[in-house]
């Protein structure tokens, strides 16, 4: 086995250093009955080359998405990533290393975490923020268990108008942890219906842009003691005010869109940001600024009593492995970007979404399903069955996302686009022509 | 260490970014005033050649499997193959949308069906879920599971879980989360779970037991099939933890121990990098009565076609947005089809020689409070070493000697825990050039302490204050402050 340093002979030697004549004599305190009914996966060795084979043979089934033109969004966006992003995160210092339990052999792994909490801050307009969670939505079911602790009305209050896939994964840990969740519908323009709040929440969780796409203005929001969770798109934030400047308590996310492919929806990066006062609740890794005794500075996990290795069944949550790598991609996305270039690709994100909703909105019975503002995604009434248009486009090499994760929300007849810097004047004028074309 | 906010490089017209080709309407047209960012984001503007040093340079104070011998207990520091990453970012995989048509995605859904497949017969248990994205959020999902299968049952008084003294700390935070109580089981002399003790707490508010195969000590539990049918007569459910699975690969299965649930750690067992603390994936393998209870959407192959499935009104519901870390599962993948049934094999075979020969020889300088056959790992106390000598002191002294130290102070019912597992990769040379370098620093912690005391002396940093990052917080930039 290529991977296996040890020769014939070392095996030998090394068995004869124990006093064994055997391999098997290794595993004699495994109970024969448990070893008689082994039975193995029946696969024989393989080599890289015929591995490489079978998987681009898998590889095959799926489409060729250099021909297709992807409008799907609710989450998981197709941005264009730096060629440097997987470059860097490729050094195998980096993506080999364990989580920094050392931190004298770590300083690049905490360096570029305490680097992504900064970032996030910047972004979010928030206060602290943790090293990554696994995904957006699991950092949302994470910032609603820490309301619970800090508020402890036993429910909270989310937004109807909140992605599926989030509010799927928020109800099964709500579920578990007995927080009832009560849901707040909106509006004819597809904001929170601001009337509907109920009262003795522990948290609102509201979703800017939402899953239609609309940005929401929680400025008017008034919880009482109940937290204001808001998940963001990064990438908006670029351009969009941070909602911390606009009254949340805590920022999650999905943090895809910051330089990582959609791999098929993982693996996936969750950020999360709070105030400062919240720091002991926190979920999940945090780096830290120190020194070391000659006064040289560095950085170590900080705050590790909030975690399970040391607070066992009291700690603040389980999570030890987050998503650190994905986490150093992020910062090295925002890096390559910068601050005037977050501006830009927001911008352009912005402008190529309108310029195709106004299109699109040229065509004889197609509209904007809620006049509120939106940023790279909205959310259209469409004349004709809209799984029929969607058939259509896919016919078309076009993607957009089944409108039945739209009706699920109370959308009938509606069709969702997404649209990222990546999508050319040209795919976006073939894409309205292409509709006009359905009937 | 310098920050990329130290940086002060200002690059004007970066080319990163395609040209605007539709006409602009203006972001005052288009976005209220009041929900505009009124600042920019203070992140720097640097050249790509910048960026690319200063990443660089960030790398090489980290120390990766690349680097050299890892033996951190119960973390499984295995190589990971390079082709891995090379077949995860073929484009057909990683630019698949999960929201994608299923008829677009033919192959992803293949390659997840594959590896369910091949991990519910590694665990011997009928159905798999691959959802969690690591072994602690595997152990959520599997105590979730345990809760709805109670439920169920109508027996929602169920809410004691087990735990022996050696368990790892996500399995009572899981538990706990999962809003189980957590009951703390003593081992006995030989480091196994103590029957009697065992005896002692089943009752008809039993949910259950959480048990590591082997244990954290690196010993496997001989009275295990007794463990698991004393928990099963009382009406209980056994909860293993996969994170020590390498030391019985392609040798035995959960499922024949009497597991009900089962989780794998990817990055433990299957190769997969761990990133400098993720992505993992930890998806958890079920017996079939808590089948019906899986995370929604499964999938399940048609004729020729494989489609997801969320007809499952018993679920527990999602533990992950889609379909889990799909790039971490392919490499698995990748890693098992490469070994087949023998590479398995010589997995638990070689990790279980390496650990059985350091252990051997390691404990004629050092005190092995558990002395037996091991199997992956084994754990020393670093106590009485020297005067003043604490374990902390032997693991930073490792780093002078170019090794990343074990895993210190765990399991906790070893006084200064020096727990060591050196994996199937590592050569005989290696190991013995570890033996020596623990013998030098035995013999160091007598005579010259102070080597100890202030190691290391060959890293980045020396000893960091932790306690200082604890009372003076500084967790972001500091942007404003004088430096």
């Amino acid at each position: 086995m290529q991977y296996v340093t040890n020769t014939k002979k070392d095996r030998e030697q090394m068995l004869a250093a124990l006093g064994l004549n055997s391999i098997e004599g290794l595993f004699s305190d495994i109970p024969r009955p448990i070893k008689e009914k082994f039975q193995g996966l029946e696969l024989s060795e393989k080599s890289e080359l015929e591995v490489v084979s079978a998987l681009k043979r898998l590889e095959a089934q799926n489409a060729n998405w250099e021909n297709m033109t992807s409008f799907l969004g609710g989450g998981i966006y197709d941005h264009y990533i730096p060629s440097i992003v997987s470059h860097l995160i490729s050094r195998s210092e980096f993506y080999t290393a364990y989580t920094p339990y050392q931190p004298e052999i770590s300083q690049g792994t905490l360096t570029a975490m305490f680097e992504f909490q900064t970032m996030i801050c910047e972004l979010t307009g928030m206060e602290i923020a943790n090293a990554s969670l696994y995904d957006g939505a699991t950092a949302l079911a994470e910032a609603v268990i820490m309301a619970e602790r800090i508020v402890g009305m036993g429910r909270m209050a989310v937004a109807r108008s909140l992605v599926p896939d989030f509010r799927r994964v928020l109800d099964t840990y709500c579920g578990a942890a007995g927080i009832d969740v009560v849901e707040v519908p909106y509006t004819g323009r597809g904001q929170l219906d601001l009337r509907a709040i109920p009262a003795d929440i522990s948290a609102l969780a509201i979703q800017s842009p939402n899953a239609f796409g609309v940005i929401e203005d929680p400025t008017q929001l008034d919880l009482g003691d109940g937290l204001l969770i808001v998940v963001a798109n990064p990438i908006s934030l670029g351009i969009l005010a941070p909602p911390g400047e606009l009254g949340a308590d805590v920022v999650v996310g999905e943090g895809q869109p910051l330089g990582l492919p959609a791999s098929f929806g993982g693996p996936l990066l969750g950020f999360f940001a709070t105030h400062r006062r919240w720091l002991r609740k926190v979920p999940g890794r945090i780096s830290g600024r120190t020194v070391d005794r000659d006064g040289k500075e560095g950085y170590v996990m900080a705050f590790q009593t909030r975690e399970q290795h040391i607070r066992r069944e009291r700690a603040t949550s389980n999570i030890c492995t987050n998503s650190a790598l994905c986490a150093l991609a992020a910062t090295i996305y925002i890096a390559s970007l910068g601050a005037e270039g977050l501006g830009e690709l927001a911008r352009l994100n912005l402008e190529k979404a309108h310029y195709l909703a106004d299109r699109i909105c040229s065509l004889p019975g197609y509209k904007l399903a809620f006049q509120a503002p939106f940023f790279n995604e909205f959310t259209i009434h469409v004349p004709v069955d809209p799984h029929r248009i969607r058939d259509s486009l896919k016919q078309a090499g076009f993607l957009v996302t089944d409108p039945g994760e739209l009706e699920a929300l109370g959308m009938q007849e509606a069709l969702r686009f997404a649209v990222t810097e990546k999508r050319t004047r040209e795919q976006l004028d073939s894409l309205v022509e292409k509709l006009g074309g359905i009937k | 260490m310098s920050t990329i906010f130290d940086r002060h490089v200002t690059v004007s017209d970066g080319c990163l970014l395609p040209k605007q080709d539709v006409p602009e309407q203006g972001l005052k047209k288009l976005i209220p005033s009041s929900l505009q960012r009124s600042s920019p984001p203070r992140i720097p503007q640097l050249s790509e050649p910048e960026l690319a040093r200063h990443y660089t340079r960030l790398s090489k104070l980290n120390y990766g499997i690349d680097d050299g011998l890892y033996p951190l207990g119960s973390c499984t520091m295995k190589y990971n193959p390079k082709v891995n990453e090379d077949l995860a970012r073929l484009p057909g995989f990683a630019l698949a949308h999960p929201k994608a048509e299923e008829g677009l995605v033919q192959g992803s859904l293949h390659l997840l069906y594959e590896v369910s497949h091949i991990l519910s017969r590694m665990a011997g248990l009928d159905a798999v879920t691959l959802q969690p994205a690591a072994g602690a959020h595997g152990e959520l999902t599997g105590m979730f599971l345990l809760r709805r299968y109670f439920e169920k049952r109508g027996e929602p008084q169920r809410k004691r879980i087990l735990l022996p003294d050696s368990a790892h700390g996500t399995n009572p935070a899981s538990a706990n989360t999962a809003g189980f109580s957590v009951v703390q089981l003593p081992s006995n002399e030989k480091g196994m779970v103590d029957l009697a003790a065992l005896k002692g707490e089943l009752d008809s508010n039993l949910a259950g037991i959480m048990l590591t195969v082997p244990n954290t000590l690196g010993i496997f539990e001989e009275e295990i099939l007794s463990v698991t049918e004393l928990v099963h007569e009382a009406g209980g459910l056994c909860y293993f933890d996969g994170a020590n699975l390498n030391a019985f690969l392609g040798r035995a299965r959960p499922g024949d121990m009497g597991a009900d649930v089962f989780h794998f750690n990817f990055h433990k067992t299957l190769s997969t990098p761990h990133g400098g603390g993720g992505p993992g994936a930890g998806p958890v393998a079920v017996s079939g009565k808590l089948s019906d209870l899986l995370p929604v959407p499964r999938i399940k192959k048609e004729g020729e076609k494989y489609r997801l499935d969320w007809d499952f009104p018993d679920s527990i519901g999602s533990m992950h947005p889609f379909y889990g870390n799909f790039g971490v599962l392919l490499k698995a993948y990748v890693y098992v089809l490469l070994l087949g049934d023998a590479g398995l094999r010589a997995v638990s075979e070689n990790a279980v020689l390496n650990a059985n020969y350091l252990q051997t020889r390691l404990k004629e300088t050092f005190t092995l409070p558990y002395d037996r056959l091991c199997k992956h790992e084994f754990v020393l106390s670093g106590a009485e070493i020297g005067p003043g000598i604490k374990t902390l002191d032997i693991a930073k002294r490792l780093i002078d000697y170019g090794f990343h130290p074990p895993t210190i102070y765990f399991p906790l019912i070893v006084q200064e825990a020096l727990m060591i597992e050196p994996t199937e990769c590592e050569g005989r040379d290696t190991l013995d050039r570890f033996v020596e370098a623990m013998e030098r620093i035995a013999a160091e912690a007598g005579e010259t302490p102070e080597q100890l005391h202030t190691a290391p002396q060959r890293a980045p940093v020396h000893r960091l204050d932790e306690t200082r990052a604890a009372r003076q917080p500084v967790l972001t930039y500091p942007f404003d402050a004088e430096r």
